[in-house]
C-alpha cells in the first residue's frame, strides 16, 4: 500500500488568525470557570490575544507567505489589514467592557463572538481564492448577526438582528451564485487563474455575470448605494459597541477584499469595473450626506454618514493605481480611528439610570448632547475633534486621508468625481458641526447627569485620539507604509 | 441517457431566480430564509456542474464548504427569528418596522 503524502500546511500564513481564534475558545472555557458574576477578566483575556496578534502582524511586517494551495497569502497588504482590524477589534473591547456591565447584558460570548468576527476579517484581508472571501464574510457575519442581536430584551436589537440577517444571507446567495460561474467561466476560483482566464477572454458573458453577482453581494457589505438599506437600521438597533465594530472593522476588511479581488482577478476588466464603480461612489456619497442631514439620531445619522464615507473610499478605487488604491489604505487606518472614537464617545454617553425599558433606547438622540460640553468637557472635547477629523479638518486625520484620495483622482483624470466629492465633503459638514453647536452652545433640557467614563473606556478614547492626532499630524510614514502595502497587488 | 450539462445550469438559474423572488415576495421570515436556501443550492447545483464539465473534484469540494456555511446560517438565523417572535407572538417582516428612515 503507498502512503499517502501529507499535503504541507503553511500555519505561518494563518498566524495572526490562529492566534484570534485560539484566545476565542479560550475566554468561552474560560467563561464556565468562576468568578461568574463579573466578565471583566473575559474582555482581558480577549484584548490579550488581540494585542498578541496586533504584535504578530507587527513582527513579521515585510514577509510575505503563501499556503494552502495559494488561498491563503499573508503579504504586506494582508498585515497592514490585519492591524487596522486589531485596533478596530481592540478599541472595541475597550468600549465594551464598561458599556455591557451598564446595560446589563455582561457575557463570555460576547468577546470570543468579537473574537471570531475579527477572525472573519482577517480571513478577507489575506483571501487569494473566492472560497476563503465566501467562509472569511460568512464567519465575520455570522458572528455580527448574532452580536446585533445581543440585547435580546430590546426589541430594536432583535428587529436590527433580524434586518441584518436576512439581508446579509440574501447578499451572501448573490455572492456565492457569482463565485459558482466565475468559477465555470475561469475552471478555478483562484484569483490568478481568474485573472488569466479574463486576459484570455475577457468579454466572456459567464464571467461578465458572474462578476456582477459578486460586486452586488460586495455592495451589500461594505454598503454602498444602492445596496445601502440595511445600513442605517442595525447601526440604530444594534448595541453601540456592536455597531463600532460593524462600522469599522466589517467594513475595513470588506473592502480588503474587494480591493485585492478587483485589481488582481479583475484587472484585465479594470475600464468596465471602473465605469461602474464611478457611479456608486457618486451616489453612495450623495445619497450618504443628503440622508444624513435629515437624521436626529446620531447613529443613524453616523450610518448615513457611513454610507457617504464608503463613497469617498471608492473615489481611490476608480482613481486606480498605486496612489488611489494606497490613498484607501490610508483612509480606513484614520476612519477606524475616528469612527470607533465617535461610537466610544457614544457608547459612555448612553443613559444608563433606571432599569432597561423594551422600547427604550439610550442617549442617541442629538438633543440629548445639549450641553454636554459643560457637563463633561472631556468627553465633549474628545467627541467634536473625531467630527472635525470627519468632516476633514486639517490638521486631523480625516483631511489627509480625503486629501489623498482626491488628489489620486484628479491626477487620475476624475476631476469631476473629485468635485462631486468634495461637494459632498461640505454638505457633511453641515451635519458634524450640528452635534458640536449643540454641545457647546444649548441649555440642556432638564437635569442631565455628569458623565464619568471608565478607565477602559477612557483608554479607548485616548488611543482613539491620539490615532487620529498622529495620522493627520505626520501622515508620510502612514502613507509610505500603505504603499508598500499595495504594491505587491499593482505589480 | 444523457443531460447535457446546459440543463443543469438552467435549472440552476431557475432555482436561483425562485429564490430571489421568493425574498422579495413573501412576508414571512422563515419563508424568506427557506428561500434563500434555495437560492444557496442553485449555487450549488451550478458549482457541481461546472466542476463536472472541467472534470475537476474543485467544484464538488466547494459545496462541502457552502453546505457547511448554510448549516451555521440556519443556527443562527433560526435563533434570530425565535428572539423575535417571542417578544411579538407574530411573525412577518411587516412588523419589523420600529426603525424607518
Amino acid at each position: 500500500m503507498t502512503p499517502i503524502p501529507a499535503p504541507p500546511i503553511a500555519w505561518n500564513a494563518l498566524l495572526p488568525i490562529l492566534v484570534l481564534a485560539g484566545t476565542a475558545m479560550l475566554v468561552l472555557l474560560a467563561d464556565l470557570l468562576p468568578p461568574r458574576e463579573s466578565k471583566q477578566h473575559l474582555g482581558a483575556l480577549a484584548l490579550a490575544g488581540i494585542i498578541a496578534a496586533l504584535v504578530i502582524a507587527l513582527v513579521r511586517w515585510g514577509t510575505d507567505v503563501c499556503g494552502f494551495r495559494d488561498m491563503v497569502r499573508l503579504d504586506g497588504y494582508a498585515l497592514f489589514f490585519d492591524i487596522v482590524i486589531a485596533y478596530a477589534a481592540a478599541l472595541v473591547v475597550l468600549l465594551s467592557m464598561d458599556y455591557l456591565r451598564r446595560r446589563g447584558a455582561e457575557s463570555g460570548e460576547y468577546y470570543a463572538l468579537v473574537l471570531f468576527a475579527a477572525c472573519g476579517m482577517m480571513l478577507l484581508a489575506s483571501a487569494g481564492d473566492l472560497i476563503i472571501v465566501f467562509l472569511g464574510i460568512e464567519l465575520m457575519s455570522l458572528s455580527l448577526y448574532v452580536l446585533a442581536g445581543l440585547f435580546k430584551s430590546r426589541r430594536q436589537s432583535s428587529e436590527a438582528s433580524m434586518k441584518y440577517f436576512l439581508l446579509g444571507v440574501f447578499a451572501s446567495a448573490f455572492l456565492l451564485y457569482g463565485i459558482a460561474l466565475l468559477f465555470g467561466a475561469a475552471g478555478s476560483t483562484n484569483f490568478e487563474r481568474v485573472a488569466a482566464a479574463a486576459a484570455r477572454n475577457p468579454h466572456d458573458t459567464l464571467l461578465l455575470i458572474g462578476v456582477a453577482l459578486l460586486l452586488v453581494g460586495f455592495g451589500f457589505k461594505i454598503s454602498s448605494v444602492p445596496f445601502h438599506m440595511w445600513a442605517p437600521d442595525v447601526y440604530e438597533g444594534a448595541p453601540t459597541s456592536v455597531t463600532a465594530l460593524i462600522a469599522t472593522g466589517s467594513k475595513a476588511a470588506a473592502f480588503a477584499a474587494l480591493i485585492r479581488f478587483l485589481t488582481t482577478a479583475l484587472r484585465p476588466l479594470q475600464p468596465d469595473w471602473t465605469a461602474l464603480l464611478w457611479i456608486l461612489a457618486a451616489l453612495s456619497m450623495t445619497v450618504g450626506n443628503v440622508v444624513a442631514i435629515a437624521q436626529t439620531n446620531l447613529k443613524r445619522m453616523l450610518a448615513y454618514s457611513s454610507i457617504a464615507h464608503v463613497g469617498y473610499m471608492l473615489v481611490g478605487l476608480v482613481a486606480g493605481g498605486p496612489q488611489g488604491t494606497s490613498a484607501i489604505l490610508f483612509y480606513l487606518f484614520a476612519y477606524v480611528f475616528t469612527t470607533a472614537g465617535t461610537f466610544g464617545v457614544l457608547t459612555l454617553c448612553e443613559r444608563t439610570g433606571g432599569t432597561p425599558e423594551p422600547d427604550g433606547d439610550g442617549a442617541v438622540d442629538v438633543r440629548e448632547y445639549a450641553g454636554l460640553g459643560r457637563r463633561s468637557p472631556a468627553l465633549a472635547f474628545a467627541l467634536t475633534f473625531f467630527l472635525l477629523s470627519l468632516v476633514g479638518i486639517p490638521p486631523l486625520a480625516g483631511f489627509f486621508g480625503k486629501f489623498y484620495l482626491f488628489g489620486a483622482a484628479v491626477r487620475a483624470g476624475y476631476v469631476w468625481l473629485a468635485v462631486i466629492a468634495v461637494l459632498n465633503s461640505a454638505v457633511a459638514a453641515y451635519y458634524y458641526l450640528r452635534v458640536v453647536v449643540y454641545m457647546y452652545m444649548r441649555e440642556p433640557e432638564g437635569a442631565a447627569a455628569t458623565l464619568a467614563p471608565s478607565f477602559a473606556g477612557g483608554l479607548a478614547l485616548a488611543i482613539a485620539f491620539i490615532g487620529i492626532v498622529l495620522l493627520g499630524v505626520m501622515p508620510a510614514p502612514f502613507v509610505e507604509l500603505a504603499q508598500v502595502a499595495v504594491a505587491p497587488l499593482l505589480r | 441517457m444523457t443531460v447535457p450539462d446546459a440543463w443543469y445550469l438552467g435549472l440552476s438559474a431557475v432555482l436561483f431566480a425562485i429564490g430571489i423572488v421568493g425574498v422579495i415576495v413573501r412576508r414571512n421570515p422563515l419563508v424568506i430564509f427557506m428561500s434563500i436556501e434555495l437560492a444557496l443550492n442553485a449555487a450549488n447545483l451550478a458549482l457541481v456542474t461546472f466542476g463536472a464539465r472541467l472534470g475537476s473534484p474543485d467544484g464538488q469540494a466547494l459545496v462541502f464548504f457552502v453546505m457547511a456555511v448554510a448549516a451555521a446560517e440556519v443556527g443562527v438565523g433560526l435563533a434570530i427569528i425565535v428572539v423575535i417572535f417571542r417578544s411579538r407572538h407574530r411573525l412577518s417582516v411587516d412588523d419589523l418596522s420600529l426603525m424607518r428612515w
